[in-house]
């Protein structure tokens, strides 16, 4: 028996939107079996890590909390990546995002008025603009990959985070501890709902994939990135600018990305801390992907991957499991996805002939 | 040879290939099926060829002719039928299998290391050691022997393009073949070239070497081979002698129908408006093995069509960038369009002064293959067509230009959502042309515009090109094949190594000079390569452009 795969000739509309969901339902299996052979019964696992975290409506808001900057960073990402710009540092322009905002937020400290908020919102997105302008920059003049120069960046963030709230900025009063002081009242995000956490991040997530959806499928500007990226001598036939392009794509990334850093910090945490993100940046990418580079597709996949912490953090309290799982199973998400995108440009034939050398060379020749 | 020698019998017992009359022949594939997703490319094809024989396998592209041969090279497999060669039943699993048993095949794009020697890229394809012993030598004796001059140890990068085919023959020549296959090789020569290539192969015949020659070229056909096999989707649909044939009754034979042929209108007058002049166009290439343009100066009026002949690779896509924008230039006043300079401008700004561009490639370049159609008629259409006011795209627009390039220029298709790459190559041009015309420019530039396609629908876009020109734009045509600017142009100009000749009026100018030109032997302007050129006509292409180069 052999496995062969043949060319469709044309991508497959019905695997597109399948393949994701093939990949959810392999994931789960794995973890199934993970969890068994890690001595759990699979059936109560899986409900402890995929189900429980949203029977409450506290596990609901704090869902939508945790999709919010996925889904913000993944939609500028979406938009790069439809481009071929890959933009994989959104860490560390959401690291500079809450840098920039966290910065003013302790400049004004308890004092500061209404207009302390909206301008952390604006040195968010500047922040992460900022960090990524630099990749853009090497990629526009010397050709540099921005795979490399973004992803390499995410360190220097991270290092330059941890020397800020070690040194200057860490607070007096803090028992030595690596944090800054907690922001003041003007500089938190607002609260939706009373009694949530649910913060006006998660609206503008909502906002900004609408948004994208509009830019992507109705505006001149979503045209030039779809055809610079399925075509790039189309374009330039067009006369779209690449480098223009790539400037774009890598603002609306960075600029999305430390928008997501400011409400992290501003909302849920309060106060700059080495750990500000459980890697919300790289799970971005999977998020993108998973909602096939389409914003829409993107806020279901953001509360998928937001499921995946909740369930980690769940998984650790009541069975006792590793956090680690939650990486475990982006991993193999990403993994199964990858594989089971193959089958939009290909079909799967299960062959049972023999193996009889003439036959063989014969299926090799047809095969090339 | 008379037809009914040839005609095989269809059916499929053994004893057809025991059958007298036919022992003697070379190749004889019966009822040959080839079948790829979506497409018969083959179906139950015939084909006997003779010893010593030159056979035309004549058909439009996608007839099938490609993927016949890429069985008897054994590059494909066939999924039924039965091959014998030489009375013996065989299965050629790979091109090395075919090439011991005797079959060689030049294709239409080379397989050359730029960077090696003549005689390193032959070694390259031998896999015997004892064989590459004494290799130069033997391709000097080859080369010599079939006036197939070459010196083997030049790199490739220096030679033209009718050098590299020499390259490619003398590798299968070597070995000794009892069948040669060349692939469409003329549509890269000058018409010298061309005629040398033809003396070599009627030699090679003359000694027992079967040639299967690929083509849909008809007069070259009508004047090489002594036999005809004509295909038509995918499967034989004639078989003749193409020296009694006439030209008319084989294309009606190849395409299925008469297609009427396009007539070029009368010249101009002298004092219609300049719409695109070019001054002292002088460009490097920023490719390694590019063509830089040297002093390029042409001007077309309203009214006239200008052809630009030349054979592949000297220079046409740096000109066609060049003059759509796709690279700037540092000098604003080498390109006018409608007396505006626009060196500076990128594709979207000549746009708005009524240029349009049809570039060489469709798929990728001229198209987005993914996209649909009415996404690609806004590709180039958007700013002259006022598509996205606002920098959003009306969709309503959007689809009725693309919907009235389809039915102006009868783009066959399920509609305007339809996939660009799941066209014809022929309907895909129509709609590529349509789409720039339907902008009513004053300037059209079209690269290669009936490349790959079906002669209906090179005709229909020859018309196009010339009411176009009627209507009073500029239309220049950068193209390889000199029959189609000899119908349809007013004036003609060569480029060669990157330099342009002076166009001149097509009736004043004779195919000798236009080859000459074509292969670097430039006119009176170049009092050097006129000296060098004085023993004419002896010393061809190469040796006139190695003098231009000096």
């Amino acid at each position: 028996m052999r496995l062969k795969l043949e060319s469709r000739g044309q991508h497959s509309v019905l695997w597109t939107f399948a393949s994701p969901l093939l990949a959810m339902a392999l994931t789960i299996i794995t973890a199934g079996v993970i969890f068994a052979l890690m001595g759990h019964d699979p059936g109560s696992a899986l409900y402890t890590f995929l189900v429980a975290p949203l029977v409450s409506a506290s596990g609901l808001s704090e869902l939508c909390v945790k999709a919010a900057p996925l889904i913000l960073i993944a939609v500028g990402l979406s938009l790069g990546f439809r481009a071929n710009v890959w933009n994989i540092g959104a860490e560390g322009q959401f690291t500079l995002g809450a840098i920039f905002a966290g910065g003013l937020a302790l400049h004004v400290g308890d004092g500061g008025g209404w207009w302390a908020f909206p301008a952390m919102i604006l040195l968010g997105a500047l922040g992460g603009m900022v960090w990524a302008g630099i990749p853009a920059l090497l990629r526009v003049c010397f050709n540099a990959s921005e795979i490399l120069t973004s992803l390499m960046l995410t360190y220097v963030a991270q290092l330059l985070l941890i020397y800020l709230v070690t040194g200057p900025w860490k607070d007096p009063e803090g028992y030595g501890f690596p944090q800054t002081a907690m922001f003041g009242e003007a500089a938190l995000v607002p609260i939706l709902v009373p009694e949530t956490r649910l913060h006006l991040g998660v609206l503008a997530a909502l906002a900004v994939a609408l948004l994208g959806w509009l830019i992507l499928s109705k505006s001149l500007l979503g045209f030039q990135l779809r055809v610079v990226g399925l075509a790039p001598r189309a374009a330039a036939f067009a006369g779209f600018s690449q480098r223009r392009l790539i400037w774009l794509s890598l603002m609306l990334g960075g600029g999305l990305a430390g928008l997501a850093g400011m409400f992290e910090v501003s909302g849920p945490i309060g106060q700059l801390t080495p750990a500000i993100s459980p890697g919300y940046g790289f799970t971005a990418i999977i998020v993108a992907f998973l909602g096939r580079l389409h914003p829409v597709g993107v806020v279901l996949a953001g509360l998928i991957l937001a499921l995946s912490y909740l369930g980690g953090e769940a998984a650790q309290i009541d069975l006792g499991l590793p956090n680690a799982v939650t990486g475990i199973f982006q991993g193999v998400l990403l993994f199964y996805l990858l594989a089971s995108d193959v089958l939009i440009l290909y079909r799967p034939r299960i062959s049972f002939a023999g193996r009889k050398a003439s036959e063989r060379k014969l299926a090799d020749g047809s095969a090339a | 040879m008379t037809g009914d020698e040839i005609l095989p019998p269809t059916g499929k017992g053994p004893a057809t290939a025991t059958s007298l009359g036919f022992e003697s022949a070379l190749l004889r594939l019966t009822a040959i099926s080839k079948r790829f997703p979506g497409c018969l490319a083959n179906d139950a094809v015939d084909l006997v060829i003779q010893p010593g024989e030159i056979h035309a396998l004549l058909g439009e592209n996608g007839a099938g002719k490609s993927t016949l041969v890429k069985i008897i090279y054994g590059v494909q497999q066939p999924d039924q039928g039965e091959i014998i060669w030489q009375g013996q039943p065989v299965r050629i699993g790979n091109p090395a299998q075919a090439r011991q048993l005797g079959i060689g095949m030049v294709f239409q794009h080379f397989s050359l290391f730029e960077s090696l020697t003549v005689a390193e890229n032959i070694a390259l394809g031998i896999n015997d050691a004892a064989l590459r012993r004494g290799l130069a030598g033997r391709i000097a004796e080859i080369s010599e022997a079939y006036g197939l001059p070459l010196d083997p140890q030049r790199a490739v990068h220096d030679l033209s393009v009718g050098e590299r085919q020499r390259i490619e023959i003398v590798r299968c020549l070597l070995q000794n073949p009892k069948l040669l296959i060349m692939d469409e090789p003329t549509s890269v020569l000058t018409p010298q070239e061309v005629e040398r290539l033809f003396t070599t192969l009627r030699r090679l015949a003359s000694e027992g070497c079967a040639i299967l020659y690929i083509s849909h070229k008809l007069e070259e056909i009508r004047s090489l081979c002594r036999h005809a096999t004509i295909m038509r989707q995918g499967r034989v649909v004639a078989e003749c002698d193409p020296r009694v044939e006439t030209a008319e009754h084989l294309a009606e034979l190849m395409i299925g129908s008469r297609v009427a042929s396009a007539r070029r209108t009368a010249v101009v007058a002298g004092e219609a408006a300049a719409r695109l002049k070019v001054d002292h166009l002088s460009l490097r290439s920023d490719e390694k093995f590019g063509i830089d343009l040297k002093d390029v100066s042409f001007m077309v009026k309203s009214g006239e069509i200008l052809g630009i002949a030349g054979v592949a690779g000297n220079g046409q896509g740096e000109l066609m960038a060049a003059l759509s924008g796709e690279v700037r230039l540092a000098d604003a006043g080498a390109i006018r369009i409608n007396g505006t300079a626009v060196g500076l401008a990128g594709p979207a700004g000549r746009r708005r002064l009524k240029a349009a561009f049809v570039p060489e490639e469709r798929n990728g370049h001229g198209a987005v293959g993914p996209l649909p159609l009415d996404e690609n008629a806004f590709l180039s259409g958007y700013a002259t067509r006022n598509l996205a006011p606002g920098g959003l795209i009306n969709v309503t627009r959007m689809r009725d230009f693309a919907g009235r390039i389809i039915g102006a220029f009868d783009v066959r298709c399920r509609g305007v959502q339809s996939e660009a790459r799941s066209l014809s190559g022929g309907n895909l041009q129509k709609f590529i042309v349509g789409r720039e015309i339907l902008q009513e420019p004053d300037l059209l530039i079209v690269a290669q515009p009936t490349w790959g396609v079906d002669a209906g629908a090179a005709a229909a876009i020859h018309q196009a090109l010339l009411d176009l020109a009627a209507k009073g734009a500029a239309v220049v045509i950068i193209s390889q094949d000199l029959d189609e600017i000899l119908a349809v142009c007013h004036q003609i100009a060569v480029i060669n190594l990157g330099r342009l000749s002076v166009p001149r009026p097509v009736q004043s100018i004779s195919i000798e000079e236009i080859g000459l030109l074509m292969g670097g032997i430039h006119d009176s302007a170049d009092h050097n390569s006129a000296d060098s050129a004085g023993t004419l006509p002896k010393p061809l292409a190469e040796d006139g452009e190695r003098a231009a180069q000096a």
